[in-house]
């Protein structure tokens, strides 16, 4: 059962926290908070941005559901960055040169994109899973090497064009695009909202209404117990991972199929770590990772509106620091605050002797 | 308690992640070690080529003066790239023209904003947005990471004029493109190292490898086989790839790569690789070797003056000076009067002569600036290899 209280008192907790550390910030430099929050609070209703907003917490959502995946298994794939970046620009490119009926030719695209995502999360799945690797340092090493492939594909001896002085990959045909959802002045939705909805229920149908979903957890918490339940926890990390792979590949695919149409060298980087850090805010429930990527590109447009009062955008920077940080902290306060209440309504009904272990005492 | 652990295991990763992504850029150190000083000769001794003739007056500066342009009517807008104010390079060179500007022509200074490190392509949209809402106008957009944000939001706000400075790929009414012939520059800088260098061997050492600093590497290598043929070799190195935008702003990078280019036998580096180009200097000072600054002139540089000695010239892009230009045509109501690129015949590139080094070449490097003007020497814009 959910405890409410639990799970949404931390992220408050943080969120109060963080505005008061980044208030003091404003303050020793020079800026009235009030003014800062009320720039951040108005953006919502001023020209697009709270749909460009929500677009980019589709992008942040997905990322947040890659990383999350791992972490159910006790994974930590920071490679969500490589593998987004490598699936975006072989999906663009295979995308572009393809030519298919409609529909089709998004399905096509958004199967190379996860088929690339995964392909480049297995060689870490697989040195973790067959020579005990730690995932942590193949992935951040990949994350590294995604730079040199993309330089490589989209130059245009490979597969690149020019355009200015930027590069990019061709532009997808209208066959392979996304449509948005138009909403008048304030802009358009990108219409992979609907699969990123999609993926969500899927995430948690497959954790708490599968087989599959309940020994990734199983093993996740305890190997060894699932292991003596008969469940592989290599063949988990295994299947964690490349999931984790596969979802991550999708990330950059609302901009790609919804606004670009092409992968530039200009294009956006870091997603992939802002996904580690919203699947942590979130808990690695869907809806709270929902929550989490909606708050963190509110943040990150914040930070484009403050500069038009002045105010250095560093501070959205210091409150999203903040966030993560305080989270963590104020789930623990939480949980401490629960057990120690847990403790004295289990004392007060044993009458002051030790409760027997039928009673939930200690053994 | 899986889940307690997990959070506090994540939030470590994190941390160390940040932490890496921290202490990326580190001292690099001076490792003394002598430049290769096999043989060699005297400077100038690798030119096989006679210069062109150099016109009668080569001291003659082109000083674009709008004394009289009135701008108080005017709001300039300023988005800058990566960087902002402050990098000693493109977009102090921006924010030079655009208070020029304002000091001669009485505009109002509107909103700076820098780019941040790994924003969207949306967050850039928003930027040009909000400025032009709060009247704007004109809003220079510095960068061509801007090009796309340019594209779609300039036809949304048809009485605001846009510049864009580095790309010329959009088409529309109210954008006026600021784009520049590096290539050209470059080449009198690669006519530069050929004299300077004694070993017959010089460097170019690029920051990121895009195309736009490809016309660097390219007019510099042209500008070397102009003068010393096949006599001289042309080393290129770049410190990153397309797309980590990093080798911009690493010197820790840029003098690792120096030093072993220098150990190699370059003895002249000519750098287009913004804020990392100190990592490229301090190699050649520590080595007894030459460098040549790019975009401003670096031997002015505040803080390159410890190592000003070495840099011999500086390829210049008067970002500054086509800024200013622009707000000037702005004023004027004529935008479209601006050259379509700003190269060598309108001295919206060049070669710096603060550094007295320089001064036993002029001649030789005027003879090649007229050529190109004149159209005797075609500079491409690509590299040969």
């Amino acid at each position: 059962m959910i405890n409410w209280r639990t799970a949404l008192l931390p992220p408050a907790l943080a969120i109060v926290f963080a505005m008061l550390l980044s208030s003091v910030a404003l303050l020793i430099s020079g800026a009235n908070p009030l003014d800062a929050f009320a720039t951040m609070g108005a953006q919502l209703f001023h020209g697009n941005t709270a749909v460009s907003t929500v677009n980019l917490a589709i992008v942040y959502y997905l990322a947040g559901l890659a990383a999350a995946i791992g972490f159910q298994m006790n994974v930590f794939n920071i490679g969500v960055e490589g593998q987004y970046r490598f699936a975006a620009v072989v999906a663009a490119i295979v995308g572009g040169w393809m030519q298919l009926p409609p529909v089709l030719h998004v399905v096509a695209i958004l199967v190379v994109a996860v088929a690339s995502g995964a392909l480049y999360a297995l060689l870490p799945a697989l040195l973790k899973v067959y020579r005990g690797v730690s995932e942590v340092i193949t992935t951040i090493m990949l994350n590294s090497i995604v730079f040199g492939i993309v330089a490589f594909l989209i130059n245009p001896e490979q597969f690149g064009v020019l355009h200015g002085n930027n590069l990019s990959t061709e532009e997808i045909a209208p066959s392979g695009r996304i449509p948005g959802i138009p909403l008048g002045e304030a802009g358009t939705l990108f219409g992979f909202v609907v699969i990123a909805a999609a993926l969500g229920y899927g995430y948690w149908f497959m954790l708490n209404r599968t087989r599959f979903g309940f020994e990734l957890k199983a093993s996740g918490e305890s190997k060894t117990a699932a292991a003596a339940g008969g469940v592989s926890a290599r063949k988990m990390t295994l299947a964690a991972m490349l999931i984790s792979g596969g979802v991550a590949g999708l990330v950059a695919m609302p901009e790609l199929l919804g606004r670009d149409y092409v992968y530039a060298m200009t294009a956006t980087q870091g997603y992939g770590f802002t996904g580690l850090a919203v699947a942590l805010l979130g808990r690695n429930h869907p809806a709270g990772i929902a929550f989490g990527a909606l708050l963190w590109a509110f943040l990150d447009r914040s930070a484009v509106s403050l500069e038009s009062i002045g105010i250095p955008s560093e501070i959205a920077t210091i409150m999203q620091g903040t966030i993560v940080l305080s989270v963590v902290v104020a789930y623990e306060i939480v949980r401490r605050a629960d057990l120690a209440a847990e403790q004295r309504r289990v004392g007060r009904a044993g009458n002051g002797r030790p409760a027997s272990v039928a009673e939930g005492g200690a053994v | 308690m899986r889940r307690k652990r997990g959070g506090a295991l994540a939030a470590i990763a994190m941390a160390g992640v940040l932490a890496m992504a921290g202490c990326a850029k580190d001292s690099g150190g001076d490792g003394n070690q002598a430049a290769g000083d096999g043989g060699g000769g005297e400077p100038g001794s690798c030119v096989t080529n006679e210069a062109p003739a150099a016109p009668e007056n080569t001291q003659q500066e082109q000083t674009t003066e709008h004394g009289d342009v009135d701008a108080s009517d005017l709001k300039i807008g300023l988005a800058f790239d990566v960087g902002g104010r402050g990098d000693a390079s493109f977009n102090d060179a921006a924010a030079a023209g655009v208070d020029r500007a304002v000091e001669e022509f009485g505009a109002e200074k509107g909103n700076e904003s820098p780019a941040a490190g790994s924003e969207s392509e949306a967050a850039k949209e928003q930027r040009l947005r909000q400025m032009a809402e709060q009247g704007n106008n004109p809003i220079i957009a510095v960068g061509f990471a801007y090009a796309e944000a340019v594209r779609k939001v300039a036809p949304q706000y048809p009485d605001t004029e846009f510049a864009l400075v580095d790309d010329n790929s959009v088409d529309a009414e109210n954008v006026t493109p600021l784009v520049f012939a590096e290539e050209e520059g470059s080449f009198l800088a690669g006519v530069a190292a050929a004299y300077k260098t004694s070993e017959c061997q010089v460097g170019f050492v690029g920051g990121v490898k895009t195309p736009l600093i490809k016309k660097f590497q390219a007019g510099f290598e042209q500008g070397v086989k102009a003068a010393g043929g096949d006599n001289i070799e042309v080393k290129s190195e770049y410190l990153t790839p397309a797309g980590d935008i990093s080798g911009f702003n690493d010197p820790a990078k840029a003098n690792v790569k120096s030093k072993s280019m220098i150990s190699q036998g370059s003895d002249v580096l000519f750098h287009a690789a913004g804020a990392s180009g100190q990592g490229v200097f301090e190699a050649a000072a520590a080595n007894d070797a030459l460098g040549i600054g790019v975009d401003s002139d670096q031997y002015k540089q505040k803080t390159l003056a410890d190592v000003k000695d070495v840099i011999v010239t500086s390829m210049l892009k008067k970002v500054d000076v086509a800024v200013y230009d622009y707000v000037a045509a702005v004023a004027e109501g004529d935008p479209d009067d601006l050259p379509e690129r700003f190269d060598l015949s309108v001295d919206g590139v060049g070669y710096s002569k603060s550094n007295p080094a320089i001064e036993d070449i002029t001649d030789e490097l005027e003879g090649y600036k007229k050529a190109i003007v004149d159209g005797d020497i075609e500079v491409s814009d690509t590299p040969q290899s």
